[in-house]
């Protein structure tokens, strides 16, 4: 073969033609949506079971309730105990996982597809008859407030939690999944048990099973495990969901900084709230961010780490709820570039709304490095279950795969103009830095932004 | 029962040395390159660590014919990219559609052939910066973020290449030279100390013909000498350590056998069976029966010259890391004199088949299925080493596992560190010595 022209790079060929994976639905006698997915190759499989319910379904006070119940789980089923479980997790090598979002929570278990029925049968019987024994509750609530303790040395987290205060003050999403020290304490088992019998219901779940099974195994083996499940007693005042009670967009830019003298960096997030999943700009949206702190080779990044040095890296994203979701950047800087770090992003965020808008090169590289790799998140069967769990999480079609692509390469230099215009708003941003004060308060209070306030470390 | 495991590949060493892996699964569209060099932090010097991770940022900053950044073109082309710096090797990788596979392998091989006349002291000086940056947002401030590099230079004298972290230390990151560049790139980043691997939607004849096309005319190279350390630990070290922390933590290090040597895989299943889940003995008596932890890991850290073993527990509130160490003396006591339980054993090896059919499921990327056919390249000589590789936890037996922690686990040969919170040295063990990293 000729040796290469080094003259020029190779022109990509012509995207590769992909076939996403077929989604099956069912509803079975009890409520309970099964989406299956046939994904063969490698004999796995994965079950997803996605409650409706998540952080935001805490109440006022009870922060922490949502995944304090999820937690108690895997802590003991029938005449299975908590180590019980765990022994017949890892006798068919399963990969077990709990994650609490803003709307929903999600069970995923992964074993071999030999175990299919073992594993699903056994995650039902966690599902839907935990023990919650006193003994087991008590330990559990332990650890999570030794964990919120050992959060506070942690910057990213102690960023997160306050800043989604900030974001959500008086508002059911604003707060961390793990809830406070002043919840915890007062939550009980009975809490618990009442939380699980209101939520973890049939009707109120949707189960994916993707795996290398047919659809028609992987719609029995669902059935058998779960088929049984009525749901235990309903609970009267079922609150409203978290997304549709009212948020307060702000109006003025905020400053304030978590003191954490003496630190070597300073921990970034600046942001307001800004769209719900279901906006008709979501497209528009991916490629705008993009461009501007989504990939590494974003207008942020290049100018903060590339450029300047300031950094080890700087992001950008919307976090998707169903309800109002913030817009954010986030970014770890030395602590001599902060005030910098934050004017510069401020200045980055502007010039995409209009005084340095968004270019037809930016544009088709944000469009490409979006569409022309998306066939690699259908590779594994949990990237496929978790795929098909957010379609269910916000209600989009079952032909949103195939539509994807196409929808991001409609999107326009204009476009981006106007949802940067529409979406992001340095006059309402709240800057927050979690780093050493003293080194830092002259030169934020410089950036006009608004009047630096201090919080307390532990929010 | 068992499933069969293997990963099938094809591999062909080029004239200049290069050994070229395909593997072909044509399930996505997708193609993983990967690009293994032999070089680490194990071949620093004391006084210059840092400098093999500074380098592969360096790798990142452009070619000779394509002189503006790494990542627009191959993100422009929908790929996802990275790579990373360990103590024995440098990883680079891409994930391309099937249509720019071409393109990936030009700005690899434009990069092995032609870094040098791209390089300048002013991309030497921004990327200095940022690795000072990753140094103090990944170690500096977190919490317990400088325990690994306590241990480590209490594990290896000052001479052994795993004295320093990977890292390296903020003083010599501040010293190094741009001259230093160039004599590095021409010992360690050529075709002879290179390991290629394609894998995914690709042909494997077509896969040798690129290779050969982009990596076929790069200079041979002379392949670097085997780095060669030895280190033990004669007697029980204690130190401490005082940090922003809420919990104090111990951590218990332990010399054992290398990576792939006799013992390793039973090392492996050591760490399971005191630390991973509930049913393991130390998370079991320390975090679920009497409460005293709050969490406790343990790793087999296994490496090219030699590995080490790590135990680490945080206490729970007011609770002491004396009695944590006793209760996990008490618990390596009894696995050493009676060995594993069956249901033990049982357990043990059901999890290693399950991951090793887990790490089946990606074709690039860290951990995939072309890093490790590399890594077994590298390492073994033999990409084909996946099947031997899970045999070594098929054939481990109670016996076997059981001897493991009697010869690697000894009390009289470890080094414990405490890490406490600032002003409370007395938290630590007791005889505990300061120690101070930076």
């Amino acid at each position: 073969m000729a040796r290469v022209d080094r003259t020029r790079l190779p022109a990509p060929g012509p995207d590769p033609q992909f076939r996403f994976p077929e989604i099956v639905r069912h509803t079975l006698a009890n409520g309970l949506k099964l989406r299956t997915v046939e994904h063969p190759g490698v004999p796995l499989v994965t079950f997803v079971m996605q409650i409706d319910g998540g952080l935001g379904a805490d109440a006022p006070g009870r922060e922490g309730l949502a995944a304090l119940s999820a937690d108690m789980v895997d802590e003991g089923t029938g005449s299975l105990s908590a180590i019980d479980v765990s022994d017949a997790l890892a006798r068919i090598g399963a990969d077990y996982d709990v994650e609490v979002g803003a709307d929903a929570t999600l069970f995923t278990l992964t074993t071999l597809a030999r175990f299919a029925e073992r594993g699903a049968t056994l995650l039902s019987r966690m599902l839907t008859a935990p023990s919650m024994h006193d003994a087991d509750f008590e330990r559990v609530r332990q650890l999570r407030l030794d964990r919120l303790r050992q959060l506070t040395d942690l910057p990213p987290a102690v960023a997160e939690r306050a800043f989604l205060r900030l974001l959500y003050p008086s508002h059911p999403y604003g707060h961390l999944a793990i809830g406070s020290v002043d919840a915890l304490r007062t939550l009980t088992r009975e809490d618990v048990v009442r939380f699980h019998a209101s939520t973890f219901l049939p009707s109120r779940s949707t189960l994916i099973a993707v795996g290398a099974l047919s659809h028609a195994d992987l719609v029995m083996t669902a059935e058998r495990a779960f088929g049984g499940w009525t749901g235990g007693e309903h609970v009267d005042g079922f609150r409203a969901p978290a997304a549709d009670v009212d948020v307060d967009m702000g109006t003025t830019p905020q400053l304030l900084v978590v003191p954490r003298e003496g630190a070597a960096q300073s921990e970034v997030r600046i942001g307001h709230l800004s769209a719900r999943r279901d906006t008709p700009d979501y497209a528009p949206l991916l490629v705008m961010n993009a461009i501007l702190g989504g990939q590494f080779v974003s207008r942020l990044n290049m100018k903060l780490r590339e450029e300047k040095a300031f950094t080890y890296g700087v992001r950008s994203g919307f976090d998707w709820r169903r309800g109002v979701g913030p817009f954010s950047v986030q970014t770890s800087v030395h602590t001599a570039a902060t005030a910098e770090s934050i004017a510069d992003t401020l200045k980055e965020i502007s010039d995409l709304r209009g005084g340095r808008p968004a270019t037809v090169d930016e544009l088709s590289l944000a469009q490409a490095s979006l569409t022309r790799g998306y066939p690699r998140n259908f590779e594994t069967a949990q990237q496929v279950a978790r795929s098909v769990g957010q379609l269910a999480l916000f209600d989009l079609p079952d032909s949103y795969f195939e539509r994807f692509v196409p929808n991001v390469n409609a999107v326009t230099v204009d476009d981006v103009t106007r949802v940067a215009q529409t979406y992001l708003d340095p006059g309402r941003a709240i800057s927050l830095v979690v780093g050493d004060r003293s080194a830092t308060e002259s030169s934020l209070s410089g950036l006009g932004v608004g009047e630096l306030r201090v919080l307390p470390p532990t929010g | 029962m068992t499933t069969a495991i293997a990963l099938p590949h094809a591999k062909r060493t080029l004239a200049n040395g290069l050994d070229v892996i395909v593997h072909e699964d044509r399930r996505v569209p997708i193609v993983a390159v990967n690009l293994w060099y032999h070089v680490g932090s194990k071949n620093e010097r004391s006084g210059r660590t840092g400098f093999a991770h500074l380098f592969e940022h360096l790798m990142f900053e452009g070619s000779e014919h394509y002189n503006k950044g790494y990542f627009f073109p191959l993100q422009q082309a929908g790929a996802l990219l990275n790579g990373s710096t360990n103590s024995d090797r440098t990883n680079y990788w891409e994930v391309v559609p099937t249509t720019s596979l071409e393109l990936a392998l030009w700005m690899e091989s434009d990069r092995m052939g032609y870094l040098l006349p791209a390089l300048t002291p002013e991309r030497f000086e921004t990327q200095r910066g940022v690795v000072l940056n990753e140094r103090r947002q990944n170690y500096e401030n977190r919490p317990y973020g400088m325990a690994l590099m306590a241990i480590s230079a209490a594990l290896y004298p000052p001479d052994h290449p795993y004295h320093w972290l990977t890292i390296g230390a903020a003083d010599d990151l501040q010293a190094m030279e741009f001259e230093d560049v160039r004599a590095f790139f021409r010992t360690y980043y050529h075709p002879a100390n290179a390991s290629l691997a394609l894998a995914g939607d690709i042909n494997a004849e077509r896969a040798f013909e690129l290779a050969d096309a982009y990596f076929g005319d790069i200079p041979a190279g002379e392949k670097p000498s085997r780095v060669r350390a030895e280190a033990s630990v004669a007697r029980e070290v204690r130190l401490v350590l005082e940090d922003r922390v809420e919990l104090p933590r111990v951590y218990m290090a332990w010399h054992s056998p290398a990576m792939f040597a006799e013992g390793d895989a039973e090392a492996d299943l050591v760490a399971d069976l005191l630390a991973n889940g509930k049913t393991s003995r130390l998370y079991r008596t320390l975090v679920y029966d009497r409460r005293i932890a709050v969490d406790v890991s343990a790793f087999q850290h296994s490496r090219e010259l030699s590995s080490f073993f790590l135990l680490a527990s945080t206490a729970a509130p007011g609770q002491s890391l004396t009695e944590i160490a006793a209760v996990i003396d008490e618990r390596i006591q009894a696995l050493a004199d009676e060995g594993p339980t069956v249901p033990e054993m049982e357990r043990g090896l059901a999890q290693a088949e399950a991951h090793f059919m887990y790490r089946l499921q990606t074709v690039g990327g860290f951990g995939g299925k072309s890093d490790q056919l590399n890594a077994y390249n590298v390492f073994r000589g033999n990409p084909d080493f996946f099947g031997d590789d899970l045999a070594r936890y098929r054939q481990a037996t109670a016996a076997s596992v059981g001897a493991a922690a009697r010869k690697y686990l000894a009390f009289d040969r470890r080094v414990l560190l405490s890490i406490v919170p600032r002003g409370q040295a007395a938290l630590a063990l007791p005889g505990s010595e300061p120690v101070s990293v930076s």
